[in-house]
């Protein structure tokens, strides 16, 4: 799948639930069921602090392509993280660079998250755009 | 019994919603909601009253004057200091501790000790770090058990004759302890040491006599108590208030102003440089009227309440913890649910129209006493009832299942 058909496909995800906590479940679920990161790389380096939440977002090359992980101390961010980690994994850093990242706006994420957690998700697509930067560069 | 139709018409945000529920506030901690009446009372000042204080010959200034002063008394009443001369206005709980750790600060020397809790409010820290740094002194602090519980015996042993001050708060505002007051005040003065409560938490909900506590100050924001952000008291015994230097230089604090020597009004107005908030006194004072009215002892016995019927509801939901357990609370519950951080379970309950409060409370050493980043926060005013208490327990079911704990 392309990134913009892995955003599509969240986006029919999220179509059907009407209501926010049921969106909130599906955020949570995903969280829940992400790859993580092992203890040893919950460096300050790959921290992104926000206000209250942490999230921790490692980067490697696999064959050309990126592959993200991330892993947070809340839930919600964590599965923010999660979503962004999925849409941009597995591909190349060009990709990754070039990508509009259109669902979270379409699923009404931004929106509806509080003016921090809102901050933190920027930040977040900042590392991992800055990530993808860095491997570009070294190629 | 409160009339709590009644009293819920007077505070119009609590028929908003929120997300299209109906709010519930529980964050009474950090700021109470305003009652009709209080927000009249600024709007009469602006639109019938407003003229700067205490220097015009006119009217409409004398009348704004009368209206300041007299709000004072009111406070004054409310809390049984013997004079008004003792009612200090600050900004609110904040300043006023800024105000004694500078100005009584002044008095101290290097070497000197100030004795804390270890379930400070940061502004209740801070400062006295400011005055370390400043003047060389030491802070001690008095530890509490794992139930949120103040060692009485170790601040009886920490006192020494290098101890110039006790500052703890009367009631936690992350733990919800009441602290027994009365004795740590009666420990301090057996050792001649002045003690000053932090009564942020306490006014609010509970019966405040200055003759009965003989605290040496004690202070207090207006906002925690129905009336309007931005102003707030520093009471102080005229013995400490006289020894003390000003806090700060300009308008209203001076008796005559010269480039060669400059002398100082008389109390409280050597502490109030600057033009005062005549229209938030005021409102702060009708805010009192209205608590007044009600009695506080009927307020305190409602949230008393409204504490146990959450308690015992909570603690029915499994996999809840409790921070703070001491045996004397006010209506304020901190807790943490299983292993979910208290942001998720924060984020959850807004959108269901609960307002509570996550974080740390700014009282981080508190936090790392239990060895956690912060809490979920539940906290009670005059206003809330046991139905809106059932539609949190539902919320808190709620974000169990979402979080599978
Ligand atoms: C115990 C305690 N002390 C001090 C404060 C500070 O009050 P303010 O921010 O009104 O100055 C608060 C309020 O958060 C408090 O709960």
């Amino acid at each position: 799948m392309t990134i913009n058909e892995k955003q599509d496909a969240i986006i029919a995800e999220f179509e059907f639930l009407e209501d926010w906590l049921d969106k909130y479940q599906q955020i949570i679920d995903k969280g829940m069921s992400s790859a993580g990161v092992s203890a040893k790389e919950k460096t300050p380096q790959n921290l992104i602090e926000g206000c209250q939440s942490k999230v921790w977002i490692v980067a490697e090359m696999h064959e050309g392509k990126v592959v993200f992980r991330a892993e947070s101390n809340t839930d919600i961010a964590g599965g923010i993280a999660a979503m962004l980690v999925d849409v941009l994994s597995g591909h190349t850093p060009e990709e990754i660079i070039q990508t509009e990242l259109y669902f979270l706006e379409k699923i009404g994420l931004k929106e509806h998250l509080s003016p921090t957690r809102a901050n933190g998700m920027l930040a977040m697509i900042k590392q991992l755009k800055l990530f993808a930067l860095a491997f570009q560069t070294k190629q | 019994m409160l009339d709590l139709q009644k009293i819920r018409a007077d505070f119009p945000i609590l028929s908003e919603t929120v997300y299209g529920k109906p709010l519930v506030y529980f964050d009474n901690a950090a700021t109470t909601q305003k009652p009709r009446c209080v927000v009249q009372k600024m709007e009469e000042g602006y639109y019938k009253r407003n003229a700067n204080i205490h220097r015009g010959v006119h009217f409409l200034s004398q009348e704004a004057t009368e209206a300041h002063e007299q709000a004072r008394e009111t406070i004054r009443a409310f809390i049984g200091a013997k004079s008004s001369n003792e009612i200090v206005f600050t900004r609110g709980t904040t300043e006023a501790i800024n105000l004694v750790a500078s100005s009584f600060g002044d008095l101290l020397q290097a070497g000197d000790e100030i004795l804390l809790t270890a379930m400070e409010h940061h502004s209740n820290i801070v400062p006295w770090q400011l005055l370390r740094t400043r003047k060389g002194i030491e802070i001690k602090v008095i530890p509490f058990t794992n139930r949120g519980e103040l060692l009485l015996d170790e601040l009886a042993k920490s006192i020494n004759p290098k101890t110039k001050l006790i500052a703890c708060t009367h009631i936690s505002n992350a733990l919800g302890t009441i602290n027994p007051i009365n004795e740590i005040i009666k420990i301090a003065h057996a050792a001649n040491i002045p003690v000053l409560v932090d009564g942020a938490q306490s006014v609010p909900h509970l019966k405040i006599d200055m003759q009965a506590l003989d605290a040496d100050f004690f202070v207090f924001s207006a906002h925690k108590i129905y009336g309007p952000t931005g102003i707030g008291v520093l009471y102080g015994k005229e013995k400490w208030l006289d020894k003390m230097p000003p806090y700060q230089g300009g308008g209203e604090m001076i008796a005559k102003v010269s480039f060669e020597n400059t002398t100082f009004a008389a109390l409280p107005f050597k502490f109030e440089a600057g033009t005062p908030d005549f229209i938030g006194s005021t409102a702060f004072a009708e805010a009192l009227r209205y608590i007044s009215a009600i009695g506080i002892e009927n307020i305190a016995a409602h949230e008393n309440k409204l504490l146990l019927y959450a308690t015992e509801k909570l603690r029915k939901l499994e996999n809840i913890r409790f921070i703070g357990e001491a045996e004397h609370k006010s209506g304020l519950i901190s807790f943490l649910v299983g292993s979910i951080h208290p942001y998720d379970v924060g984020s959850i309950l807004d959108k269901l129209g609960i307002a509570v409060r996550t974080g740390h409370h700014c009282a981080q050493p508190v936090m790392e006493v239990f060895s956690i980043e912060g809490t979920v926060r539940a906290s009670f005013g005059l206003y809330n009832t046991t139905q809106e208490i059932d539609v949190f327990i539902d919320g808190v079911e709620r974000v169990k299942k979402m979080f599978k704990q």
